[in-house]
């Protein structure tokens, strides 16, 4: 058998090395590696409690895209998130926005109802319709006091 | 380059030493071209200080060096590299690159500094090889040799780039008497094969001086003590050369050193036991 | 006085990092020996790096189900595993075990090259020493870590893979969906940073205390050698954890 060469033997390193790179960053570093297959909506909330740019965005719950940044819009006092779609999934204008929490103190989410209309939403437009994050201390302290 | 037909080396008022020690102080000598010089002193009288001197690894406290028409230490760094470049170690153990093979070390300063194409390195360093004995032991690697071979391959990349002037730092020592032999013959075939160059051997080997000595510069606690012909050297009368040259143990005075009796009874006891 | 002799060998070490990462460039003769030396550093790491990154996953898995398992939060694990591997264990267990195997070797070589003359050869034959001993081992070192910390990462996680689903019963699922969506590319590039730090830190020590064996004061000869190399492994393993903490702390 013939003897493999020591560039044989560091390529097949560098590629193994490399597979793991890969790995790592376009898994699991979410690197975009196909240009930009995203497109991006904005929402305004007055309270997003807990949301963190990176959250996921689902739409019955099936993770359709990410936060992709959280501002104050100095104007309204409203916090003004930036959310980054799959280019495959269509929105209709009527869409729904609203900050919910997976668990009892799981993590923020951001949830999509799809309306029924025929207007789409494009890059850049807005989401009108938005419910706020539920604070759960408030919830608590009001149904403690009686305030329900 | 006609400059390069014989070099000779020359110290001028020469202080050399490490730190704060001076080993070797106000040296001044000439080694003529062409010739093989043997420099001779006692072990601690700074022969390897010398040579590394000579080959520019440290620098001298004061004085100059001349190698042909340099000035050692005072050439720009670029003239330096050159002049170094002319010059031939072959270093105690040889010094080999543990990695490369033969061929590969006899063929480093071609391959590392010229665009010689790979034939024509070959046939070089076949031709080099061939001068040292060695020529089927190319593609073994150092440890797979005896020392003695490991000098002689030392001395074929020593002289690969036809150097005109070849320093060899004790080439006979640890090697048995027919081996010994060998390279002083091996070092009398270069002085045949390349006429003009400059040949320094560092030792302390007797035999070999008588063999192989244009050209003789001793050295004693931090002085030349003789620099000259061979000849002058076999007559003199210099007590310290004459004991050197006879191997005499001269005047020094062996204690007595009988162990007491106790202990030996106590080690002959432990013995028998 | 001796913070004095502290301060030089380590203005001496930098000097020496820097003389060696400028000699990478010299000339495309260099390609061969990186390629050498990267076959030293990295292929043959490859095998106990794997084995040392499957078990590490392994235990990760079992000490962290146990903990999360008290909080009810098991599913959790991936995240943990991955997290912990990503950002601290990969980099550091990396650079200590190559060090071992690598790093020791290094100085070791160089040392005794050192001191049978070698390294004055390669200078009378006007070869610089640092570029054709030491820049190839910086950059295969520079190009290695990263790639090797990636690999141990990855099976790592597949260590975990093993107790937590194989072993503990967590669905699968689960664990990708916790890893995939816990890490993100900020703890990806602190890794490589990392790693890339700690095969710079690694090389510089190891080929510095080998190059200079014989500027030692506890020993000379086979002894030099032998301290030397101990200096290396000991040197550089502390250097590693101490920067791993500084850049931890700047970069959280």
């Amino acid at each position: 058998m013939k003897k493999y060469s020591k560039e044989t033997s560091v390529g097949v390193f560098v590629l193994v090395c490399l597979l793991c790179v890969g790995y790592l960053t376009i898994k699991l570093g979410k690197m975009e590696v196909m240009g930009d297959n995203t497109y991006s909506v904005y929402a305004r909330f007055t309270s997003i409690t807990g949301l963190r740019v990176g959250a996921d965005v689902e739409v019955a719950g099936v993770p359709i895209g990410k936060v992709a940044s959280i501002r104050l819009d100095t104007e309204d006092g409203r916090a003004k998130v930036s959310l980054a779609i799959r280019k495959d999934v269509t929105l209709s204008d009527d869409v729904i926005a609203s900050v919910k929490t997976s668990g009892l103190i799981g993590d923020k989410y951001i949830k999509l109802s799809l309306g029924g209309s025929p207007e789409l939403l494009g890059d850049g437009d807005e989401i009108t319709e938005t419910e706020s994050a539920v604070d759960i201390e408030e919830l608590i302290s009001k149904y403690v006091f009686g305030g329900v | 380059m006609a400059d390069h037909n014989g070099w000779d080396i020359r110290m001028e008022n020469l202080v050399l030493g490490y730190d704060d020690t001076v080993v070797l102080d106000n040296i001044s000598a000439s080694l003529p071209a062409g010739k093989i010089s043997v420099i001779l002193g006692g072990s601690g009288d700074g022969k390897s200080t010398l040579l590394r001197h000579v080959l520019g690894l440290k620098r001298p406290m004061a004085g100059k060096i001349f190698l042909g028409p340099h000035s050692l230490f005072e050439l720009s760094s670029g003239q330096f590299r050159k002049v170094r470049r002319r010059m031939g170690v072959l270093f105690q153990d040889g010094a080999l690159l543990g990695s490369l093979t033969l061929g590969q070390n006899v063929a480093l300063p071609l391959t590392e500094h010229t665009k010689l194409d790979a034939a024509t390195v070959e046939s070089i360093v076949q031709h080099k090889l061939a001068l040292v004995g060695l020529d089927k032991y190319a593609d073994y690697y150092p440890n797979q040799l005896s020392g003695g071979m490991r000098k002689r391959a030392g001395l074929a990349r020593a002289i690969v780039t036809d150097p005109p002037i070849l320093l060899c730092d004790e080439p006979t020592s640890g090697l048995d008497p027919i081996n010994s032999a060998q390279m002083d013959k091996l070092l009398l075939d270069m002085k045949q094969h390349f006429p003009d160059m400059t040949i320094i051997v560092v030792s302390h080997d007797l035999q070999s001086l008588y063999t192989i000595a244009d050209h003789v510069l001793v050295l004693h606690a931090g002085k030349a003590v003789y620099n000259g012909g061979l000849e002058p050297l076999r007559q003199t009368t210099d007590p310290y050369l004459r004991q050197f040259l006879d191997r005499s143990a001269g005047d020094m005075q062996t204690p007595d050193l009988r162990l007491g009796q106790e202990a030996r009874d106590a080690l002959r006891a432990w013995l028998d036991k | 006085m001796r913070t004095l002799a502290v301060l030089s060998e380590m203005g001496a070490m930098f000097l020496f990092l820097l003389h060696g990462l400028v000699n990478i460039f010299t000339s495309t003769k260099q390609l061969r020996k990186i390629v050498h030396q990267m076959y030293f550093i990295g292929s043959k790491s490859l095998l106990v790096i794997s084995l040392i990154g499957i078990f590490t996953g392994m235990v990760l898995g079992l000490q962290g189900y146990y903990t999360l398992v008290k909080f009810g939060s098991e599913g959790l694990l991936g995240a943990a595993v991955a997290l912990s591997l990503i950002r601290e264990l990969g980099p550091v267990l990396t650079a200590i075990m190559v060090t071992g195997r690598a790093g020791s070797s290094m100085a070791a070589e160089i040392g005794v090259m050192r001191i049978s003359d070698q390294i004055d050869a390669l200078e009378v034959m006007d070869i610089n020493p640092i570029s054709y001993l030491v820049s190839p081992r910086f950059a295969a070192a520079i190009i290695c870590f990263p790639l090797l910390t990636a690999v141990f990462d990855v099976i790592g996680i597949i260590g975990g893979y093993l107790t937590g689903v194989a072993l503990l019963g967590i669905n699968p699922g689960i664990y990708f969906y916790r890893i995939e969506s816990s890490v993100n590319s900020h703890d990806i590039y602190e890794g490589f940073l990392k790693a890339l730090l700690f095969g710079v830190i690694v090389a510089t020590v190891s080929c510095f205390q080998g190059y200079y064996t014989h500027m030692r004061k506890d020993g000379v000869g086979p002894e030099g050698v032998s301290n030397a190399t101990t200096s290396a492994v000991v040197m550089s393993c502390v250097l590693v954890l101490i920067t791993d903490y500084i850049v931890t702390s700047f970069l959280l």
